[in-house]
């Protein structure tokens, strides 16, 4: 390859790059100045960490299903997984109050019994689809409705809540933090700096990008295709467990209408952040990046009395459209 | 002669500063087939696209009876009969035969489809082509020739008076080509004009009654089919001397590093025995069909099969590509597209992918995935645009020599190569046949899977021959040639029973 060549076709592809990596940033870029334009309480620290630590849980989810989509699958079913893992979670807790007594060893043994339960919905999930071969739609839409009724059964059509001491003691793990940033906050950016990393410079990654792209020349190239997107899905159960383990303390409670929607939000996410929806290409700051456009257009729809809040889910869903439509225009544009 | 029914005169692309096709002149008279022959990368499917409507030139004319037109689109080309028929087939899959003969054009009776009237059409399309494809059949289920077969139909359908075919022998066997050939004819003897692109130069030479070769964009030879011999054609495409196409051949040792005993590949191969020594090159011969890339498949794991795979003496583990892979055994595979490449990434990505953890221990090292490109580049000779640009934008024959690059990091003792050179112009054949030559000398193994008989007779030291999903015969030496090949292959003769006949033949009676 000689110098003058790369040289001069590095503009051009450069300029090309900055387009696609620039789409998302600039919307967001947008929706700040906007909000901040609007209400001088929009860049007041209350207002910002409490926007931050309500997109974590999502957040968090969305990371996972960046890593599932990428791989060219899908999951309906993190809403009521996380609703599920959260039942799961207050039920042990407070079954464990006689024996364990109320502390930290108990929040703990909370904690690793959500995450275990989140791997274990995550891996049924892809084994029925890597092993059984089920489609992903389906298997997942199954499992969303089983996990649903899981909850509300477990509830018994009402409200599961943790015990109130114990929810005392959990409180922290949402409302405090470190240096002033909640812990929710510190999870995802934790979350979302390795997701980055795994699918940018592992071999996994690399994996999932090549089993989305063309699952035969994944197969061919000697990829352990069942075993990389089983770990796709167990990986996003494992991370609903880690948001849920976020949520339980900000409300101490779950229900059969715990988590609703979350699934499309995070799908939502994944896409406006650049992540293409059938696989092969995908970007975990791109995720991050949607879900704080999500969670700010709901933000600043709540502090600006303008639009009306209700109309949040339409305006959301304009925007995913939008960025679905912005995507294709780009394709074609090269 | 008569007015060409469509010509192009003078014309020009270019592809931003890049120009692709210099002034070149191409005529189709009605009732000709007229060939376009050239390199990879030649320019051809650029001024077949022209001609078909798919792009415009950026200089220069085309001519429908004689009169100035423009095809703003195929849409446009088709209306006017000049239809073009893609070497990718552009049928729907899951619909049937008749409905993919009436896509866009269905014959309807008030709001409602006449199925009756277009399953008869479709019949009587398919009649004139003696192709003997039931209209109900899905286009799934019906076999590679007969798609192409629809794919004539569906352009006859349209009142074709050019047929544009690109490369429609790429995918075809021997006997199907010659069907294909025949069934080209009795178009021709209808008065259809036929612009017809292979790399085959002996069917150009049955086949064509005019040939027009491209080098590098610019015209430079045009002459009718008698006239020029394959070697002359050929140098013209590559446009110097050509020596023989083949490397010597080199002398494999004794050891056997791979032993294959009555393998089955369910549904596929029977009862399949063979041996690879090192150093060798064992050729795969047979027709279409006859299991052979099914065989190499079950041998490497790709596909389930029973029976033993031995490599260097040890057991293979069976059902896994990874353990063939860390085994030395590798497998590259003839459907480069679908199976080869990631066509939508880069070419650093494809070119680590098969053999990633040399590149990883906890990140994946892009600086030396870079390195590891850079040096495939020279000892491929991969001639890309640009480091970034997608597998899918390389040309075939860079695609097939990024293939074996990858292939190639694995470093591995044993390669099967299917298919080497489809689709590849004759001056990378001769590469990637050095490539394999300078292999075996390095002690390699390789074993060449190829429905190109002079490839396989060029190249092997050794030929195992397929038929109908069993081995029918194994050729050595000086036994290796056409007519025995074929007999095998056909499965008219078993290698034992001409032995014996030509040994009776040989004692005096």
């Amino acid at each position: 390859m000689s110098d003058a060549t790369s040289a001069t076709e590095a503009p051009r592809h450069r300029k090309r790059l900055n387009f696609q990596v620039l789409g998302p940033l600039l919307a967001l870029i947008v929706l700040v100045i906007l909000g901040a334009s609007l209400n001088s309480n929009f860049l007041s620290y209350g207002n910002v960490t409490n926007v931050l630590a309500r997109s974590a849980f999502i957040g968090i989810i969305a990371v996972g299903m960046t890593f599932v989509i990428t791989a060219g699958g899908i999951d309906l079913s993190v809403g009521s997984m996380a609703a599920f893992v959260a039942g799961v979670m207050i039920l042990a807790m407070n079954s464990l109050i006689p024996t364990m007594g109320i502390g930290v060893p108990l929040i703990a043994v909370g904690m690793l019994v959500a995450l275990a339960t989140g791997f274990a919905a995550g891996w049924l999930n892809g084994f029925l689809i890597s092993k059984v071969g089920i489609e992903a739609f389906i298997v997942t839409l199954g499992s969303m409705g089983i996990y649903r009724s899981l909850v509300t059964w477990l509830a018994d059509g009402g409200t599961l809540s943790l015990d109130f001491d114990l929810r005392g003691l959990y409180r922290p793990v949402y409302y405090d933090g470190l240096l002033g940033v909640s812990w929710p906050i510190i999870v995802f950016a934790v979350v979302a700096i390795l997701g980055e990393l795994t699918l940018r410079h592992t071999a996994f990654g690399r994996h999932c990008a090549a089993l989305g792209a063309n699952e035969q020349v994944a197969r061919y190239s000697a990829v352990k295709v069942d075993r990389a997107r089983m770990a796709t899905y167990t990986l996003l159960g494992a991370l609903v467990g880690v948001a849920t383990i976020m949520y339980v303390p900000r409300l101490g409670s779950a229900s059969g209408s715990t988590g609703v929607l979350w699934e499309l939000e995070a799908i939502a996410a994944v896409i406006i952040g650049g992540t293409v929806l059938k696989g092969g290409y995908g970007r975990v700051w791109g995720t991050v990046v949607g879900v704080l456009i999500l969670s700010l257009i709901d933000n600043i729809l709540n502090l600006a009395s303008i639009v009306s809040p209700y109309l949040n889910g339409a305006i959301q869903g304009v925007i995913v459209i939008l960025a679905v439509v912005l995507q294709r225009e780009r394709k074609s544009a090269d | 002669m008569t007015v060409p029914v469509l010509s192009a005169a003078q014309v020009s692309r270019l592809f931003g500063p890049i120009q692709v096709l210099f002034d070149v002149d191409f005529d189709l008279y009605p009732g000709e087939v007229h060939a376009l022959i050239g390199e990879n990368g030649a320019g051809k499917s650029t001024l077949m696209k022209i001609l078909g409507g798919y792009l415009q030139p950026s200089k220069g004319t085309l001519r429908l009876d004689g009169e100035d037109v423009v095809f703003p689109s195929l849409r446009e080309a088709e209306a006017a009969g000049v239809i073009m028929i893609h070497q990718e087939f552009n049928l729907a899959m899951q619909l049937s035969v008749e409905e993919n003969i009436f896509l866009g054009r269905e014959i309807k009776r008030g709001p409602f489809l006449d199925k009756p009237a277009m399953q008869a059409e479709a019949r009587r399309l398919l009649g004139r082509l003696d192709c003997p494809v039931d209209p109900k059949m899905r286009a799934a289920d019906i076999s590679v020739p007969n798609r192409q077969m629809v794919e004539i139909a569906k352009a006859l359908g349209r009142n074709a008076r050019v047929l544009i075919m690109d490369e429609p022998t790429a995918v075809l066997t021997n006997r199907e080509t010659d069907i294909l050939l025949e069934q080209i004819d009795r178009l021709r003897a209808q008065g259809t004009a036929i612009l017809y692109t292979s790399h085959k130069l002996d069917e150009v030479r049955r086949i064509a009654d005019r040939v027009t070769v491209l080098r590098d964009g610019h015209l430079v030879r045009q002459a009718g089919a008698g006239e020029l011999t394959e070697h002359q054609m050929a140098e013209a495409m590559v446009g110097r001397e050509l020596s023989d196409l083949f490397p010597d051949k080199t002398r494999p040792a004794d050891e056997v590093v791979l032993e294959v005993s009555s393998l089955d590949v369910p549904g596929h191969v029977e009862d399949a025995s063979f041996t690879l020594r090192r150093g060798e090159v064992l050729g795969f011969a047979g027709l279409v069909g006859a299991g052979r890339t099914e065989l190499m498949e079950g041998v490497v794991g790709l596909r389930e099969a029973q029976g033993s795979v031995k490599v260097n003496g040890r057991p293979l583990k069976p059902g896994s590509v990874q353990a063939a892979r860390e085994a030395g055994l590798v497998y590259l595979t003839e459907d480069r597209k679908e199976k080869g490449l990631l066509l939508g990434h880069n070419l650093r990505e494809n070119l680590t992918l098969l053999a990633l953890d040399r590149f990883t221990r906890i990140a994946i090292d892009s600086r030396k995935e870079e390195a590891a490109l850079t040096h495939a580049f020279e000892e491929f000779d991969i001639r890309a645009g640009d480091r970034e640009m997608n597998a899918g934008s390389l040309s075939g024959g860079n695609q097939q020599k990024l293939l074996l690059a990858k292939t190639m990091l694995a470093e591995p003792d044993i390669v099967i190569i299917d298919e080497p050179t489809r689709g590849i112009d004759i001056g990378t054949k001769r590469q990637i046949y050095d490539f394999i030559a300078r292999l075996t000398e390095a002690g390699k193994s390789v074993i060449v899977v190829s429905s190109e008989l002079p490839e396989v007779i060029g190249l092997a030291s050794r030929v195992v021959v397929m038929s109908s999903g069993r081995i029918a015969g194994e050729l050595e030496g000086d036994e290796i040639g056409e007519d025995a090949i074929l007999r095998l292959a056909m499965g008219l003769q078993d290698a034992r029973d001409m032995q014996e006949r030509a040994e009776r033949e040989a004692q005096p009676s």
